[in-house]
């Protein structure tokens, strides 16, 4: 089949300045009354809501196009302008132009010798460097003659040009009208043009005064009914029906002769109006307002700023066919999938064409209708028609369904759907997944996802997107897939893997537990694991031989643990060592990458699926708990511990007496005072960290250690200040400072120097903390809340600087890596040409090779 | 390695980065017959080809994204403390800040100066140290004496200091002689005196400006280094200090100019030229990167150096900067200041050829990047 639509491709957009003839040639109408409607509500010919301009209202058709609501796009009008009248966006340009050409003759203020060779220069800078670079030098042309005292060409004495700002030159005291620095614009002869940058074929800078004024079409100031039935205008419209009503005024009054007084004062009311609409934040002009005292929104701020058009509706579009709500972790589903809530997979829809072979398949969908899943919501004829599927349309629709019909069908388990986490900051927040619909009410994941979106189930909440083309779908199954995504092209290493009980499971199984047959059996068809033909025939099943079951049999590994210990697979037996953070977790994961590396990513992705599923299914079997007994230590060790706390203490104190002493000995380059300080500092650190070695060895076996050890949550220094003590805190790298008082609390005497009164907390958080302590880790919390506060906006401005100076380099057919203008930025991407994301943390592994064609026989 | 492995290696040096080639010689054991080492460089060149980087690869944005990324995950904290007895600077978030924006004065300025292997000694390396420090005569003077009437300016000066600079009175005339034109001087033991020269109005205003003059003025050491401070490396002895004046530091006999270095980027740019300022970003940025435990592949940050340097001059990763060189009006706009953009354009008449991303995403089109790139053309029937 042919489809016969013609996509047209823009290929580039020229910017220029509209001359008034333009103006006016391609206007529909002229606006000469400030009228919006006439008694009946109907649009005033003339006025700003003119038909011709456009429609807004249902049912009413354009005067100009003949279309209706939605389907015109609106055309534009002009005002005559009764006075011209300075465009506040060019009011520097038109002032640089006066300053630099002759009031009398015209002619830019450049001896005609040199003007031929700086077109030359500007020319080769324009080519070679960029538009930026030829406008600095039309700049420092420029600059070089305004000052010139006389015409090279005429000989006329030149007067020096102000700007009274916003929009009043002078020329010495005496102020030029738009009228006169219009006539002065246009005796500029286009050969002089090039020298500011212009192109004479399409400007003449006499056009940057306004004569008559463009105005933009109704639908893109459209009028809001309110549910009194008042009509409430668009600000633009509010704009210009001023400019129109003071426009009027001043040819009445030049008509009649008015005194030039009054004039004068509605020539300057009509400037003030056009500058506000254009830009309705000049500096030095207060803004119009409306009634009410709210600042009007014009031209220039709509198109500016993060909630403008620019980067509101163009950079970032919405989409149709897209979801949010809360997730929930489901260890259960495979890691590349993403559980639907069925009120959901109802209203998403994926359209289907039908064709010769699965008409009948989709004659299913429509047969259940739009409220029985699975089922079809509405039809696309060929001739572009839709209909929507009810109970009372089902019949006629079955009836008439033919080849090259659009089904749009429920979603169904197995569709492509992209899934999105904010703040997308890296590739790996928007990644395909497969829908697979489930009951309740939110978005399932399995956890071990939630590295790479960030996620928790805190309350998250996620977005969905259903792709509607054959094109889209295809292109997110193959490069968005979860598994092809598992390597980070930050890095070269797995951004999934096992997380919490995941981990918890598996480096318990591996580490201690033997299991009957029975149990060994039951806990692997528990996980979904049905080839069981590798597990050995035994009576007590090793946990290592029951992990064992999931690794592929041709699989050898060599690499450590957490501990330090070596693991070994040999031919996917795992012989010793465990299995934790270091080989299943992500951000390091080397067995992972390994059989990333031999088996492809889809069977890696199920096997991490299989190995984390193993995890949380032996906690669930085994029980696994912690309580407030995990972090009892026996006395002896307490006894250690507070031994080093009171030898630091003695330490710090002797110190102290030192410094009083006038003993101690200044670090070099710096004074004693700070030499004492990084003392303590460092002797109070010293002492915290050995009683949390100290801690973290004698706490009898727990879960809260066995989490650490695994590296599945917590670390040493966690289950030091829970079990032993919480520690010297610190402010901006230094203990907690007097500031004015000469001591940090009340509670202390003046000027102690001592651990306690500058933030050293002895206690840990079992025993609870002194209320002095607990203030200073108070301080500390809220200093990491401020940091955490005050870094995210500044790292979000630092990442989309980098992204928008970047975006548009990519990797040529050459192996170059060019901008968008074909300038080269690198001549092989990396200097060795490698993609990140398909290396090991940035490198190809050639030891591995050597020694696997040395070790061979 | 022996001759006939060097041949085989000869044959495949130009297929493999030189990096790739010293691992396999150094990896390689001397016993190694030739047809495995033919099979290993086979297979490493397999492996660099199925690594290779595709056509059409968004480099920039995935480069992009890996410095923003983790960017929230950077402290904001400004001073670190790398041991007791190092140097405060600038590190974290704010420092990558500093030098993708290339800011022309960086917060802390400092410099790592190495030694040529003769003056490693401690005594040396202490001699050094000290001699490189800017001492301004301010530090030396004790007590400033105006004296209106006779329009006279006495310094009393720190004998103790002046000694261990080892610095005569004498010597600080001489120096002084030539900046205080108009007045006379003469010299005691531990004093210097300012006499104006003819008449004498009896006003303060001139003899006060000498006064800040001479607190200013650099006796000796060189200029900007504000601090010195002598540690040990690893086997040697370095010298770090705060403020930076590299070109003065290089002439220095002492010093090993080939290590030396600064961490202002454009004092490197104005001295070595680009290529060691587009060195000097990428080191800055790893040094941060590493400092914060994180894990960003080389690749990136060279790819952002490369941009800012790109044009043969240092430019920041600001709408001044790198942003303003792109030909597209449109992808500016979508910047910053998008008014000033779209008016320049008008007025100049500037074509935008669509040819990069956002203007595409603008107006509804596939980007010309990764599967937006390659067309298809067709017959139809």
């Amino acid at each position: 089949m042919i489809i016969k639509e013609t996509h047209k491709k823009i290929v580039s957009i020229t910017f220029g300045i509209f001359s008034p003839k333009q103006i006016v040639d391609s206007a529909t109408a002229k606006v000469v009354t400030p009228e919006l409607y006439d008694r009946e509500g109907y649009p005033v010919d003339g006025g700003l809501m003119d038909l011709r301009l456009g429609v807004i209202d249902p049912g009413l058709r354009c005067k100009t196009c003949g279309q209706k609501l939605k389907e015109c796009p609106g055309h534009f009008g002009y005002i005559e302008l009764a006075r011209p009248v300075v465009h506040i966006n060019f009011v520097r340009q038109v002032l640089d132009i006066l300053k630099s050409t002759c009031k009398s003759c015209g002619r830019v203020l450049i001896p005609d010798e040199n003007l031929k060779r700086y077109l030359s220069i500007l020319e080769k800078i324009g080519t070679e460097e960029g538009f930026e670079a030829r406008r600095r030098k039309v700049k420092e042309i420029t600059k070089k003659y305004k000052v010139k005292e006389k015409c090279p060409h005429c000989d006329t004495k030149q007067t020096k040009i102000k700007l009274e700002k916003p929009y009043n030159y002078y020329e010495g005291e005496i102020r030029l009208s738009p009228i006169e620095v219009r006539a002065r614009l246009e005796k500029i002869p286009g050969e002089d043009l090039e020298i500011f940058g212009f192109k004479k074929e399409s400007f003449r800078p006499e056009w940057l005064i306004i004569t008559v004024l463009q105005i933009p079409p109704v639908t893109m100031r459209p009028s809001i009914t309110l549910e009194s039935g008042e009509r409430s205008e668009d600000d633009l419209t509010h704009k210009l029906g001023d400019i129109v009503r003071i426009n009027q005024r001043l040819f009445e009054n030049i008509n009649a002769g008015a005194p030039e007084v009054i004039i004068e004062d509605l020539w300057d009311l009509l400037q003030y109006h056009i500058t506000t609409f254009f830009n309705n934040e000049v500096p030095q002009l207060p803004p119009a307002r409306h009634r009410g005292g709210q600042i009007l929104k014009t031209l220039a701020n709509r198109i500016s700023s993060k909630e403008g058009r620019i980067r509101h509706n163009l950079a970032g579009k919405r989409t149709d066919f897209s979801a949010r709500t809360v997730i929930s972790p489901d260890p259960l589903i495979s890691l590349n999938e993403v559980g639907v809530p069925l009120s959901m997979s109802m209203t998403l829809t994926v359209p289907e064409r039908i064709t010769e072979w699965n008409k009948e398949y989709v004659k299913k969908y429509i047969e259940n209708g739009s409220k029985k899943y699975p089922g079809a919501n509405y039809i696309t004829k060929p001739d572009g028609k839709r209909k929507s599927v009810t109970a009372e349309t089902k019949d006629e629709i079955l009836a008439e369904l033919a080849e090259g019909y659009i089904v749009d069908r429920h979603l169904i388990d197995g569709d492509i759907a992209i899934f999105n986490r904010q703040p997308s900051l890296h590739r790996m927040s928007m990644m395909c997944h497969l829908v697979k619909v489930l009951p309740g009410k939110t978005f399932r994941l399995n956890p071990a996802v939630c590295n790479p979106y960030n996620a928790d189930f805190d309350g998250d909440e996620m977005n969905l997107h259903i792709p509607q083309t054959e094109e889209a779908r295809a292109e997110a199954r193959i490069l968005m897939l979860v598994e092809t995504q598992l390597i980070s092209p930050r890095y070269g290493l797995s951004v999934v893997g096992c997380i919490h009980d995941g981990i918890t499971g598996n480096y318990l199984l591996t580490k201690e537990l033997v299991l009957s047959r029975e149990e060994a059996v039951d806990l692997l068809y528990g996980c979904g694991i049905n080839d069981l033909s590798s597990l050995p025939d035994k009576e007590k099943i090793d946990g290592k031989e029951v992990f064992s079951v999931l690794l592929p049999k041709d699989f050898n590994f060599i690499g450590k643990d957490k501990s330090g210990n070596e693991v070994k697979i040999v031919n996917g037996q795992l012989k010793s060592g465990l299995m934790d953070k270091s080989n299943l977790g992500q951000e390091s994961g080397l067995m992972l990458r390994n059989i990333y590396e031999k088996y492809g990513a889809a069977y890696t992705a199920e096997l991490l699926g299989n190995i984390s599923k193993l995890g949380i299914t032996v906690l669930s079997r085994r029980g696994f708990s912690i309580g407030i007994s995990d972090m009892d230590l026996a006395p002896e060790v307490n006894d250690e511990i507070k031994d080093i706390i009171a030898k630091a203490e003695a330490e710090t104190l002797k110190l102290i007496e030192n410094y009083h002493d006038g003993k101690l000995e200044p670090l070099p380059g710096r004074t004693i005072m700070e030499t004492l300080e990084l003392r303590i500092l460092e002797t109070l650190n010293r002492a915290r960290n050995k009683s949390g070695d100290v801690a973290m060895r004698q706490v009898h076996e727990s879960a809260a250690l066995v989490m650490a050890r695994s590296g599945a949550r917590g670390n040493a220094l966690n289950i030091a200040q829970m079990t032993a003590i919480v520690g010297q805190q610190a402010l901006r790298g230094k203990r907690i400072e007097t500031g004015y008082s000469g001591r940090t609390l009340p509670y202390f005497k003046k000027n102690d120097l001592g651990p306690a009164a500058h933030g050293f907390i002895k206690n840990n958080f079992k025993s609870g903390l002194k209320p002095y302590e607990f203030f200073f880790g108070a301080m500390t919390g809220r200093d990491a809340l401020m940091d955490t506060a005050l870094r995210t906006p500044k790292s979000g401005y630092l990442y989309r600087r980098l992204s928008n100076a970047m975006q548009d380099l990519k990797v040529e057919y050459d192996g170059t890596v060019r901008d968008a203008s074909g300038r080269i930025v690198q001549f092989l991407y990396g200097e060795d040409g490698l993609d990140v994301s398909k290396t090991k943390n940035g490198v190809v592994d050639i030891k591995r090779i050597v020694q696997q064609i040395v070790g061979e026989k | 390695m022996k001759k006939e492995h060097e041949e085989i290696a000869e044959k495949y040096a130009l297929l493999l980065p030189p990096a790739a080639l010293t691992e396999i010689r150094e990896t390689v054991p001397g016993t190694i017959s030739k047809e495995k080492l033919e099979q290993i460089f086979a297979e490493t060149i397999a492996a660099y080809t199925a690594a290779r980087i595709n056509p059409g690869e968004c480099v920039g944005l995935v480069s992009a994204e890996s410095i923003g990324e983790p960017g929230t995950q950077m402290t904001l904290n400004t001073f670190h403390f790398a041991g007791v007895a190092e140097m405060n600077v600038t590190t974290g978030l704010p420092r990558v800040i500093e030098i993708l924006d290339s800011q022309k004065e960086i917060k802390t300025p400092t410099m790592e100066i190495f030694l040529k292997s003769e003056y490693n000694k401690i005594d040396a390396v202490r001699k050094f140290a000290a001699a490189i420090k800017e001492t301004l005569l301010g530090e030396l003077v004790l007590e400033y004496a105006l004296n209106i009437f006779d329009q006279t300016l006495r310094l009393k000066l720190n004998t103790a200091m002046l000694a261990d600079f080892s610095l005569s009175v004498k010597e600080l005339v001489k120096l002084l002689k030539p900046k205080t034109k108009g007045f006379t001087i003469e010299e005691t033991d531990d004093s210097i005196t300012f006499i104006k020269k003819g008449n004498k109005p009896e006003e303060i205003k001139e003899i006060y400006a000498l006064k800040e003059k001479m607190k200013v003025i650099k006796v000796k050491g060189i200029k900007s280094i504000k601090q010195v401070l002598p540690v040990k490396r690893d086997e040697e002895y370095i010298v770090l200090t705060s403020g930076t004046n590299l070109k003065d530091i290089l002439e220095l006999p002492e010093v090993d100019a080939v290590r030396t270095t600064t961490n202002d980027i454009n004092e490197i740019y104005m001295v070595l030229g680009i290529e060691a300022a587009r060195q000097s970003i990428i080191n800055e940025v790893n040094k941060v990167v590493e400092a914060q435990g994180l894990n960003i592949d080389i690749r990136h940050v060279m790819l952002v150096a490369d941009v800012m340097c790109s044009n043969g001059a240092v430019k920041g990763v600001t709408r001044y900067g790198v942003v303003s060189e792109k030909a597209s009006v449109l992808a500016r706009a979508s910047f910053e200041t998008p008014i000033k953009h779209l008016i320049n354009a008008a007025l100049e008449g500037e074509i935008d050829n669509l040819s990069s991303v956002v203007e595409n995403v603008m107006i509804n089109q596939p980007v010309p990047l990764g599967t937006g790139l390659p067309g298809l053309i067709t017959k139809l029937k």
